[in-house]
């Protein structure tokens, strides 16, 4: 086997103009993640810049409203850029600049990374270009504005379905086209070696907190950590520090848009199978002698047709289950959350709550259950206003 | 034909340089796909290589991204590819290597896809998605039946040269320049070292692809390499004339061959 791997996932299917470039990102990092001076650098950002560490929240009258299990809320939605984009994104471009890069590039659905990118290059002062699907500068148009607020250049993808997927694409043919000042920030665990355990990395500060917060909290581990799963790097960085706690359950949850059972869901471990894309092995939605299948979900974030490598392996093993929510239950999610304990989150981040919902009220009160609430809703709003028939003008 | 040939990649570079063609199967139709290939044959063309179209080809520029997008808006699939060079073998030779992302072939099933390529004398594969590191995917399998994979080697690709060159089996394809597939002006890598590395190791032709578009160009290149192979050029060829592009191939796959003779 080849290097990078879980399991049978993971891997480098690269074009070969880019696997020195991987193979001396390797390198690179395996030398500074030891160095002393850069972790204090990387720690001091995101504890003064970022605003680490995010709270554990007791959301008392979500746990009293359904009546089961003490429900805790991992705030990831009060970082900077409001997502848990900026951990990885923060982590990277720091990298990136201590190998020389001047120039970042990244994709982005939601518009979430594409921010995190912005704003770490612009701290950074390096250049940075962002791309994104058309569908997704339409449903996130606020987000393309703040980007190049903060400096970026976005390029609109018209290719292929024009969403995330898509985009990276597009990053790739980017990278590939410029690769010696160019460093390629990906998002999510997701992609060739190294970057699913780059990006784990430094998302595993999560549970890491968590584990810190929830001891002193409560005395124990939680019995359940729910994170929802695009590409899966929330997910990865809440699950990562209890992957050896085998009392922790680890629940996934995917985006299953109208139904699994339609053609309209990004539902990877549910309808997925094994292929070879973006540069890893791992699960694919796909069809049609191998060809990537459109997807979809409300979500801009989670409507990729992949899933991280370690993802797929954690599934395999049976250490971590994945789940589904439809974007109805999302929505009513991302609603109940808003009016329950005054925060809304993410419509990503809702996909997770919406399967706490389901079981938290089955379980013991002396249960805890963790929800990552990856991101903030702000960029939501207008979306869920058009969902629900509201005329909104921004 | 009814008895099996043994064709091989090396008869390509046999007689001189080769020019090596590509275009997408089903690029307009599984059917032009045919004649396309048997005329730039006759036209002078040694070696095709058969694009099977894929959702997301990362590693191509436009002119094939379109090509390919058309491909799959015929809902051309792997068997049509197939059947599509079992009606080019009842007439035609030429060495045959398919251009394929992994994930197509990985649906299709290994074992079955290159024993039907076996089967069929398709002589090699080219995988933009991979790299020397993972051919473990697929070597077993391609020996059994005798498929050659063919390795890239990039401008960035350094000391990773020898290497790549020395397990090297059918033909290396030299990529010109950093980036996607399509037609450039300029050539700026210093291809005579990479080449002059790649036949230090090893006696297995090297031609050079990525940006080669006018005879101009093939001349020069095929003053270093063993072939040249244009892909965007053709597909291009392809995207303006449709069903009627034989003549213009025809014309192009000439003026080509006739550079690097």
């Amino acid at each position: 086997m080849s290097r990078g791997r879980f399991g049978v996932h993971g891997g480098q299917y690269m074009s070969e103009t880019l696997m020195n470039e991987l193979l001396n990102l390797e390198k690179q990092y395996n030398h500074f993640k030891e160095d002393p001076e850069f972790v204090e650098e990387l720690n001091t950002l995101l504890k003064e810049y970022a605003g680490r560490p995010s709270l554990l929240y007791y959301a008392k009258r979500m746990t009293e409203d359904l009546g089961g299990a003490k429900i805790y809320l991992k705030r990831e939605d009060l970082n900077h850029t409001g997502a848990h984009k900026i951990n990885n994104v923060l982590g990277q471009c720091l990298l990136a600049k201590k190998m020389g890069k001047t120039r970042v590039i990244a994709e982005t659905g939601a518009g979430q990374h594409g921010v995190a990118t912005a704003t770490a290059a612009a701290l950074l002062d390096m250049e940075c270009e962002v791309f994104m699907g058309e569908e997704d500068t339409k449903r996130q148009a606020l987000n393309v504005f703040r980007m190049e607020l903060l400096g970026a250049k976005v390029h609109t993808v018209t290719t292929g379905s024009k969403v995330l997927k898509d985009a990276v694409n597009d990053a790739f043919r980017e990278w590939i086209s410029r690769v010696d000042d160019t460093h390629y920030v990906i998002g999510s665990t997701m992609g060739p070696h190294p970057f699913p355990t780059i990006v784990r990395d430094f998302q595993a500060v999560i549970s890491e907190e968590i584990k810190e917060q929830i001891i002193e909290l409560e005395g124990k581990l939680p019995d359940m950590v729910i994170a929802c799963v695009g590409g899966g790097s929330n997910a990865m960085g809440a699950f990562y520090n209890f992957l050896e706690d085998e009392e922790v359950q680890l629940i996934g949850v995917e985006a299953a848009g109208k139904g699994i059972d339609t053609e309209f869901h990004a539902a990877t471990i549910a309808k997925g199978e094994l292929g070879i894309f973006h540069g890893m092995k791992s699960y694919f939605c796909q069809g049609n002698y191998g060809q990537i299948s459109p997807v979809y979900s409300i979500s801009a974030g989670l409507d990729y047709p992949g899933i991280g490598p370690e993802h797929a392996y954690l599934h395999d093993i049976g250490r971590a289950q994945y789940v589904s929510a439809t974007d109805d239950e999302a929505v009513e999610a991302f609603e109940y959350l808003s009016r329950m304990e005054g925060i809304i989150p993410a419509i990503e981040s809702s996909h997770a709550i919406a399967h706490a919902m389901r079981v938290a009220g089955d379980m013991d009160k002396n249960d805890v259950i963790v929800i990552n609430v990856s991101g903030r809703g702000d960029k939501d709003v207008a979306a869920i206003a058009r969902y629900k028939g509201v005329e909104l003008y921004e | 034909m009814s008895d099996k040939k043994d064709i091989k990649i090396a008869d390509a570079f046999n007689d001189g340089k080769a020019f090596i063609g590509f275009l997408t199967a089903g690029d307009p139709t599984i059917e032009k796909t045919v004649e396309y290939v048997l005329a730039m044959e006759e036209a002078g063309c040694d070696l095709v290589e058969i694009g099977i179209p894929f959702s997301d080809p990362v590693a191509e520029g436009p002119v094939i991204q379109e090509a390919n997008l058309r491909a799959l808006s015929n809902n051309t699939n792997t068997d049509d590819v197939f059947e599509a060079i079992r009606k080019i073998r009842e007439k035609s030779d030429v060495p045959l290597v398919f251009l394929t992302y992994i994930n197509p072939v990985f649906y299709y099933g290994y074992d079955k896809f290159f024993k039907r390529c076996h089967e069929l004398n398709v002589c090699g594969i080219i995988s933009p998605d991979l790299p020397y590191d993972e051919k473990g995917e697929i070597l077993e399998v391609t020996q059994k039946y005798g498929i050659d994979i063919i390795s890239l080697i990039a401008p960035t690709s350094k000391e990773r040269i020898q290497m790549i060159a020395r397990e090297a089996t059918g033909f290396i394809y030299v990529v010109s320049s950093l980036g996607v597939t399509g037609m450039r002006s300029e050539i700026r890598t210093d291809l005579e070292s990479i080449l002059s590395d790649i036949k230090e190791v090893t006696d297995v032709p090297a031609a050079v692809g990525f940006g080669i578009n006018t005879p101009e160009q093939a001349k020069n290149i095929a003053k270093v390499a063993d072939g040249v192979i244009v892909g965007s050029a053709i597909v291009n060829i392809i995207a303006e004339h449709g069903e009627n592009a034989r003549e213009p191939l025809v014309n192009y796959v000439k003026s080509m061959k006739d550079a690097i003779l």
